[in-house]
């Protein structure tokens, strides 16, 4: 119990006297896990949608495996990321093993099919909904799924946060392709793994909480910009 | 915030590398857990960065993982305790040669009661044998680290074989303070580097109790990567960086590195 209220005023003083360290690496989560999360939802939010409306023939399957794909462990897709993007890899000329882009690309592949399974499953609901008066309306596949996506936007927004507490959270992966380096590619979680392995486990717990405040924030944050939960709109 | 330029070695239009996130003129130094966890790195790179410029972005991982690295070309440098493993890695042609910087030392590590009776041990070996005979649990890192085959080769070395252990030799896989945090949860015996024990913040019911066998000296040597093998290396800068470290203020900063004035490394290499 000791070390947890340690932890706490460990993150209370970081953040009172604005660590540059943690400024820093709190910057780079963000960025990395935010990117990550834009790019993976241009992905996945018209995939997950697509897939609510079209009729094909391995339809069962390719949700089946979407499903499955959520569940996909870190830590392998980021040593299968590591392989791909290694010197020796067949990306290896590009150089990107050990950046921020490879955290990127890791996060993207990790939290991409969370969020169309997601999104799939809401928008299978709105499509009996709307399935109707879409065709009756005579409209197009492009419009039906944009038709779809704005009116499901707010359930999808709740598949995007999904992925981005998937993202923020996530050590295995990119330690493995981000390499933790100082100044480089260290996040909050890497810098809360290293602490644990120098049994510093106060710093470490107060960077947890400055983690969890942070995935805080941005929830609160987005959910503000796109007034849900106001009056009269909910 | 620009995420990164793809060329590890393409010029950072900012002098300081807070502002070149991603690679900046960067050498990239795999090297091991000891390194880092001992403190020393946070006073090194520093003063690397002052009296030459370069940037040096550290990756902390085990040897095995280092020379790995080293021969997949990922990074420009690596420094690592393992002999037998740096001749081969010079031997194979991924690096160009193996330079001896410093070394450091090895200790037993168990609860404070030292039930095994390590402590007045004569040798290393011996006081093996007497956990091996007390089977008294022994964390083993068991992740092909430089520590770890050191470990191995004292087990050898006491005429025992790990793997013929029953359940009181636990492998855990882990880096060194990963390992250490589970020694401590089991109360455990361990075997550790003196920097990283003295570092290490969750110290629990275990003490030091046994050090000084000559055996247990740990030597890091320096080994850049071979150019020829791997042409995008930064070759230049990795040159610059031995030079750096096998100089007189390497020296003074290595040998003055002290925790609880305990000194932690000693310098020796050869100009």
């Amino acid at each position: 119990m000791n070390e947890i209220w340690a932890g706490v005023q460990e993150a209370f003083r970081l953040i009172f006297i604005l660590d540059a360290d943690l400024i820093e690496i709190t910057l780079r989560s963000l960025e990395v896990s935010l990117t990550a999360l834009v790019i993976a939802s241009a992905l996945a939010l018209p995939f997950g949608t697509w897939l609510a409306i079209r009729r094909f023939r391995y339809r069962r399957f390719t949700i089946a495996v979407l499903n499955a794909l959520m569940g996909l462990p870190p830590v392998v897709v980021g040593l299968v990321v590591y392989l791909l993007l290694s010197r020796s890899g067949p990306f290896g000329v590009m150089g990107l093993l050990f950046t921020p882009t490879a955290m990127i690309i890791a996060q993207v592949i990790i939290i991409t099919p969370l969020i169309a399974s997601i999104t799939h499953q809401a928008m299978r609901e709105l499509w009996s909904e709307y399935h109707d008066l879409l065709i009756s309306l005579n409209t197009t596949k492009r419009q039906r799924v944009v038709a779809l996506i704005w009116d499901g936007r707010r359930t999808l927004m709740t598949a995007a946060l999904a992925g981005f507490g998937r993202a923020i959270g996530e050590v295995g992966a990119i330690m493995i392709v981000g390499g933790n380096i100082d100044h480089a590619t260290r996040v909050l979680t890497t810098a809360i793994a290293l602490e644990t392995g120098k049994g510093d486990f106060a710093l470490a717990l107060g960077l947890g909480f400055v983690l969890i405040t942070l995935t805080l924030v941005v929830n609160l944050a987005i959910h503000a910009l796109s007034r849900t939960e106001q009056e009269g709109t909910w | 915030m620009e995420i990164s330029s793809n060329d590890p070695h393409v010029a950072c239009p900012y002098d300081d590398h807070h502002s070149c996130p991603g690679p900046g003129p960067a050498l990239r130094l795999a090297a091991t857990t000891s390194f880092n966890n001992s403190g020393l790195s946070d006073v090194l790179l520093p003063a690397i960065k002052m009296d030459t410029g370069i940037d040096v972005q550290l990756l902390v991982v085990g040897t095995g993982q280092a020379i790995r690295l080293g021969q997949a070309g990922d990074v420009d440098a690596i420094l690592v305790h393992s002999k037998t493993a740096e001749e081969a890695f010079v031997s194979d042609g991924f690096g160009t040669h193996r330079r001896e910087i410093m070394y450091n030392d090895f200790v037993l590590i168990g609860p404070v009661q030292d039930p095994a009776m390590i402590k007045t041990s004569a040798t290393a070996a011996q006081a093996l044998q007497r956990i091996a005979t007390a089977e008294a649990t022994f964390v083993s890192r068991g992740d092909d680290s430089g520590t770890h085959k050191k470990e191995l080769a004292l087990w050898s070395e006491a005429a025992l074989e790990p793997e013929q252990f029953g359940a009181w030799y636990k492998g855990v896989g882990s880096g060194m303070g990963a390992s250490l945090n589970s020694a401590s949860g089991l109360d455990a015996y361990i075997m550790a580097d003196r920097a990283s024990w003295l570092n290490f913040g969750n110290k629990g019911g275990l003490g030091l109790l046994f050090s000084g066998d000559p055996k247990l000296f740990n030597q890091y040597a320096y080994l850049p990567v071979n150019p020829a093998k791997h042409g995008h290396v930064n070759a230049e800068a990795a040159v610059r960086l031995e030079h750096w470290l096998t100089s007189r203020r390497a020296k003074d900063i290595i040998n003055k590195y002290t925790i609880n004035g305990q000194a932690l490394f000693i310098f020796n290499s050869q100009p």
